[in-house]
This record gives structure tokens, sequence and C-alpha cells, in this order.
């Protein structure tokens, strides 16, 4: 007879050893690149506020998961990454208590009250940074321009004063090299400017299989033609604002995304279109966090409209 | 050269090393052999002798009850001790036949071995296949002749035998495929025959190499193919096999039957070959016995009936105190509270895990990864599905195909948030099956 106590499961017994809380952590590490050209261009007041938009993030879960007297996620890493990506998409330049404001935000009102994590349906980072951009429209767009870019704009330096490479394009003052565009020498968002540090972490979470390759491939892809039919330069689009950020680590967020395949590729279409129009038409110059929210809003109908077909289904007949 | 496969799927690791070269043994006889009535899919046998009654190996001692339903024969010979119900692999207690050994071993003498295929008509070797007690030896236990009876007007044309294996763990296929490949291939041709068919092809996954070998040469100069498989889970799925073999998708809801295609396993075959070389009907089965529970893991031929407990102490018992007692393989055997339970037609292992490799029972919510979606083999959605089940929504639920889905269990697997997606789906389906024979 069996005299110990044993398991009675339902099969499968064995799991893959991927867990939720790994990839977490797995994202947070793609973001270091980000994190360090942060530094690099904006220097270490950098770390201040990515410091403070995780911690608020960390302290608002637990104290909301406290009140709701719910058991404590923050092993999960999701409020971590929440702080972190709010951090990477503000200017270098806020006061502390706009991160802090922001990432408490994120995690009440952009994630917790729905449930938590996998009830959200907006990226929490996203719903922050949208909350903090309308409550201080002034600071939330105070940009400067890394102390390196003085040494390639030359004697145009003092016309890069207040707006981002898109700001200029508005007024029709460009004429940035791509290659400081791409390693990130330019105003923006903290975490945003260096396509480079980017592509690195992307390529982090692509070769780990974290991302699928169809969202940011669509909407870069839709970018670019968008660009083109609009007479514009694609390269300039892809390099700069909030692109690069928003395609391979927001707009690829398991929760506030579709699941099917063809619902993901949608996604980045719908992504990069909207995107496109604000930029070109929107009262902004940048659009990449409106359209990633906007599409959060269709995630449940792209999945309702793309259901694969089942191994064996027949087409309906009629 | 691509190797065939199927769509999606899962790579968990084999963990079949220790078992995958070492003979088949042949466990002594048990003392005693517990036969439940019901080892098979289909209304369960009916008892033909009564305690007290002196049987012969290979007797038969309770008859098929209806078309869906085989015989059952005395896997020892000895006396009839009870007929009560009895621990089962499911979980409950059901009626089963108690023989107690006595150490004769007489075998039956009203079996007649050596048939000749040639001189055997399809109808006869349907007769024979299911006096021999035939079900699906990979682990559904269907009963073997029922598929050999299509519904008229449709013809087979493929008679498939799954040697994929592709559940960890296992090696009991395996090793008859190396060692056992002349009754597997006897049994395979009269199958054939019996359908009709003008091929037969044998699926077996790469990692068994020797295993392909041997069959290519038993197979040479019959009709009949050894397909090499790509190592993925579940490769051996019914319509997953079919589809790598012949390119032919089952459509959804409908038997493999509709696409000429009939599948069954290497054991059953083997089993069936054994049957018309020596006449002993099913009354035995190779399984492994694995698990890093267990002290020397082996693949071992076992009288049916003789209960796990036996058969784990004829593997060295233990090595400390077992985390999970699993029938068959890790993917979709089902876990186990007692040692007194008996192998069956449909038992392919006896998988002992450490406390150490149970993991809690934890689970956290979806966060909507999509991972399952991407390995599902049936293109279903399993995170909805869960959704809907967990939340009782069954109209939802049937709507995406909850009803489709072949419990594989790619989709817990690959789960990084641990959901129990499987057992969810399986409520589901038995309350939407209730709720349709209530009408």
């Amino acid at each position: 007879m069996l005299e110990t106590e044993v398991v009675v499961s339902a099969p499968p017994h064995i799991r893959q050893g991927l867990s939720t809380e790994r990839i977490m952590w797995l994202v947070v590490i793609s973001l270091i690149p980000a994190v360090l050209s942060g530094v690099i261009f904006f220097g270490w007041y950098v770390l201040a506020i990515i410091f403070s938009s995780v911690l608020s993030a960390i302290l608002t879960e637990v104290i909301v998961l406290k009140m709701m007297k719910r058991p404590l996620t923050i092993k999960d890493g999701s409020a971590v990454v929440t702080g972190l990506l709010l951090a990477l998409i503000i200017p270098p330049t806020v006061p502390l208590r706009i991160p802090m404001i922001g990432a408490a935000f994120a995690i009440a009102l952009g994630k917790q009250i729905f449930g938590g994590l996998g009830y959200n349906p907006f990226n929490p980072a996203l719903i922050g940074r949208a909350f903090l951009l309308a409550s201080w429209p002034s600071l939330m767009t105070k940009w400067v321009w890394p102390v390196n870019s003085l040494a390639w704009a030359g004697k145009n330096a003092d016309a890069l004063t207040g707006a981002t490479a898109l700001g200029l394009l508005r007024e029709g003052t460009t004429g940035i090299p791509y290659l400081q565009l791409f390693l990130g020498n330019i105003s923006g968002s903290l975490g945003e400017t260096s396509a480079l540090a980017l592509l690195l972490g992307a390529l982090f979470l692509v070769v780990y299989k974290i991302i699928d390759w169809r969202i940011p491939v669509s909407y870069l892809g839709t970018v670019m033609i968008m660009a083109l039919v609009m007479g514009q330069d694609p390269i300039f689009h892809l390099l700069t604002g909030g692109l690069m950020l928003g395609a391979f680590f927001m707009a690829t967020d398991y929760v506030t995304t579709p699941v099917t395949p063809k619902g993901r590729l949608f996604f980045g279409i719908g992504c990069g279109l909207l995107t496109m129009l604000i930029r070109r038409y929107g009262g902004f110059p940048e659009g990449v966090c409106y359209s990633i929210l906007l599409m959060n809003l269709a995630t449940p109908l792209l999945d309702r409209w793309t259901v694969p077909k089942r191994f064996g289904e027949v087409k309906a007949v009629g | 050269m691509r190797l065939r496969t199927f769509k999606k799927g899962i790579h968990p690791p084999g963990n079949k090393e220790r078992t995958a070269s070492l003979p088949i043994e042949v466990l002594p006889l048990p003392q005693q052999v517990v036969l439940p009535l019901g080892q098979h899919l289909g209304a369960p046998s009916e008892p033909v002798v009564s305690v007290g009654a002196q049987v012969l190996t290979g007797q038969k001692i309770a008859e098929a009850k209806g078309m869906v339903s085989v015989p059952l024969h005395a896997s020892i010979s000895g006396r009839v001790v009870a007929i009560e119900p009895r621990p089962h692999a499911c979980g409950q207690l059901t009626p089963a036949i108690v023989i107690e050994n006595d150490g004769n071993e007489r075998i039956s003498s009203e079996l007649v071995s050596n048939h000749n295929l040639d001189e055997l008509s399809a109808e006869q070797i349907k007769d024979l296949i299911k006096q021999a007690g035939l079900v699906g030896m990979g682990g559904a236990a269907f009963p073997t002749h029922v598929k050999y009876s299509p519904p008229p007007g449709k013809q087979i044309e493929y008679v498939i035998l799954n040697g994929a294996e592709c559940e960890p763990y296992l090696t009991c296929d395996h090793r008859l495929m190396v060692e056992r490949s002349s009754d597997l291939i006897l049994g395979l041709l009269a199958f054939m025959k019996a359908a009709k068919a003008q091929k037969g092809f044998i699926g077996v996954e790469v990692n068994k190499p020797d295993a392909i070998a041997n069959l290519k040469q038993a197979a040479a100069g019959l009709p009949i193919e050894v397909l090499p498989l790509q190592v993925k889970y579940p490769q051996g799925e019914e319509k997953m096999l079919i589809y790598a073999a012949t390119g032919r998708v089952v459509p959804v809801g409908a038997l493999p039957i509709e696409t000429g295609v009939v599948v069954n396993n290497v054991a059953t075959a083997a089993a069936l070959g054994e049957y018309l070389r020596t006449g002993l009907p099913l009354v035995s089965r190779i399984i492994t016995v694995t698990g890093q529970g267990i002290p020397n893991p082996k693949n071992v031929e076992v009288r049916l009936g003789t209960l796990i407990e036996d058969v784990i102490n004829y593997c060295g018992g233990f090595k400390e105190p077992p985390g999970r007692i699993i029938l068959g393989g890790p993917m979709t055997g089902p876990a186990q509270y007692r040692l007194d339970i008996p192998v069956m037609k449909g038992t392919s292992g006896i998988l002992v895990q450490t406390r150490a490799e149970v993991e809690k029972p934890d689970h956290a919510p979806c966060i909507r990864c999509g991972r399952c979606v991407d390995v599902c083999p049936y293109n279903l959605l399993p995170n909805y599905l869960g959704d809907y089940a967990e939340h009782d929504k069954l109209g939802e639920a049937e709507k995406y195909g909850i009803l489709d889905c072949r419990e594989c269990g790619s989709c817990t697997y690959i789960c990084p948030s641990r959901r129990p997606l499987i057992q969810l789906i399986k409520n589901a389906k038995s309350k939407i099956m209730a709720s349709r024979k209530k009408g």
C-alpha cells in the first residue's frame, strides 16, 4: 500500500520552465540598453527618474493590493516593468514627482482597478504617460538635446532647443543625420531616442522568444509605407519619436494586444496608420502613445474577427 | 529532406534515455490479477465465469457486450476468487474479475495457433481481431475491430501504425519495434487485409533510429512504408499522424475513416500478430516503468491485471517518497493515489515523479501571451476556451471549438501562468456532453 501522500492532479504533469515572472524579468533586462542610452545622452538624473517611477509603481501596487485584501503579486515583476517603461517615455527634465504620480496612476487606475495583471484593457505605462501629458502638458513637453548633440549640430545648435526631431519636422527644419537618429543623440523621452539600444533589447526578446515579430514588423512597415504615401522620409519617421520603443516594447505587451497571429498583424497595421495620421495631422507631433492605446481598445474585437480556422474546419456553406 | 510532421505542437524534453536501450524484461507472474471489465472505451464486458471457477491462461472470462466492446481473457491460470468492484485507474471502483494464480501457467487448449493469413478472409480477420480482445494500446483503448467496420460506402485506403511514441519518458513502443518487428508486420498485414487497404504506413519519430532501421528491414518487399517523423508532441495524436503521413486533414467532428485511413498503435498490431502466430489473445503488454522516483527503470512485459505495486517493486520500489504516480506518459496519463490498481490493455507506462519534481498547483491569471495559441495543433484558442470554461460560458466555449480539443496538453505545458487549461476544458466538455444527453 501507499504509505505517503501523493499529488493527484490533472495532466499534463510536466511544464516548460518559462514562467510569467521570468518573462517580466527578461523584459527588464532587455530594457537595460535603453536605460544606458538615456544616461549617456541625458545624464545621471535619468536614473533618479527611473528609480522614482519603479519605486512608486511597486509601492502603489502594494498599497492597492493591501487595500483590496488581495495577495501581493509584486514578485511577478509586472509592476517593475510598468514603472520602468513609463520612466523611459517621459522627458529627461521632469521633476521627480512626475514619474511618481504617473507610475502610481498607471498601476492603480491603469491596472489594479481592472483586477490586476491580465485584466487591464490598456497598456498601463501608456495610460500613465497619457495622464501625465494631459495634466502637465508643459513639463511633459520640455525637451532637451543631449550635450553631445551640439558637436554634430554645429552652428544650428541654437535652433534645436525646445523641440524634438518630429517637432522640428513640423517646422520644416530637420536635416539631422541618420546616424545621430540611429544612435539616439537627439532630444526626446529619456529612453526612446536610441534606436540602436532599443533594437539590441528587441533582439534579445526575439531570441528568447518573448515577443512575436508580427506586431513590430507590421507596425514599422506600415509607418514606412504611410510616410512614402505622404511624401515624407520613411527612415526619419522610423528613427524618431517613440516608434521603436512603442513597436517593440509597448505594442507587444501581451495583455493588451491580440493573441491570434492575424490579429497581431492587424494590430500593428492599425498602430502604424494611426501613428502616421497623428504625426501628420494631429495636435501633437508624435502619436505612438495614443495609437497603441486606441488599438488596445480594439484588441477584443481583433481577436474575435481573426479566430484561426480550426484544424479540419470545413468552410461553412452559404 | 524535411521530415514529415504536423503544424505547431511542442518540444518537451524526451527523458527516454534511461530506458530506450533496455531490452524488454518479462515480469514474473503475479500472485493475483485484477481484470476490470471496463478496460476499453464502450460497454464493459460481461463475465462468462463465476466465482470459484478454474480458468486457464487465454481463456475467455468475459464476453463483449454490444458492438463497441471486446471480450476479456484470463491473463494467468488459476481460480476466480472474486467478481466485484475494485480500484481502477479512473479513480473509482469498477467491476473486475480477480484471479488467484495457481502457479502452473496452464494455457487454454482451445487456442488456435499459426493462422495463415492467405487463407483468412477479411471478415474472418475482423472477427479474430475482436476475439483477441484487441483495443488501442496507445492509451485510448478504443475497441480495434470497430475501426475495421467502416460505415457503408467508406473505403479504407491506408492503415497507419502509430509508432511515434511522442509522450516523454515512454519507450515501450520503441522496444517493441526493435524486438518484436515480425509480429508487428504480421499484424499490420492482417489489418491491411481486413481493411482491404492498399498500403500500410508505420510512423516513427526519428529519435528511434534503430526501430526505423529494423522495421524497414522487416517491411522490405511489402506494401508497407516506414515514415520517419519529426520529434514533436503530439506527433502520435491520430489526426496529426494522418496529416503527417498522408497530408490528409480529418474534418472537424469526423472520424479518420472520412479520409480513408485507419490508425492503430504499433503495440496493437504486434498483439494481433502474436495472436495469429500463437493463438494467445491479449493477456499481456509491454510497459515502461520510469521516472526520477524509480531506482531501476525498465521496459517490462506484464500480464494484464498485474497491480502496479508489483511492477514498481520489480523495478526496485520507490527511491524516495513519491511525489506523483502517473499511469502512462506525463502529458496525458492520469495521476494515481493508490498502488492496488491494475495494468490494463491501454496502460503504456508507470511514471513516478519525485516530490521535488511536482510543482505546487499555483496558477496566475492569463497574461494573454498567446503561447497556447501558438502551440495548439488543432488551431484553437486555449486561453479563451479556459476562460469560458472557468466561467461556465459553455455556449461560447462550444462556439470556439472546445469539443475539437483532443486534450493533448500542449497549451497547459507551455502556459507561463501555469493555468490548468486542460482541466478546465475537460470539465466544460463533460458538462456540455451531459447537457446534450439530457437533450
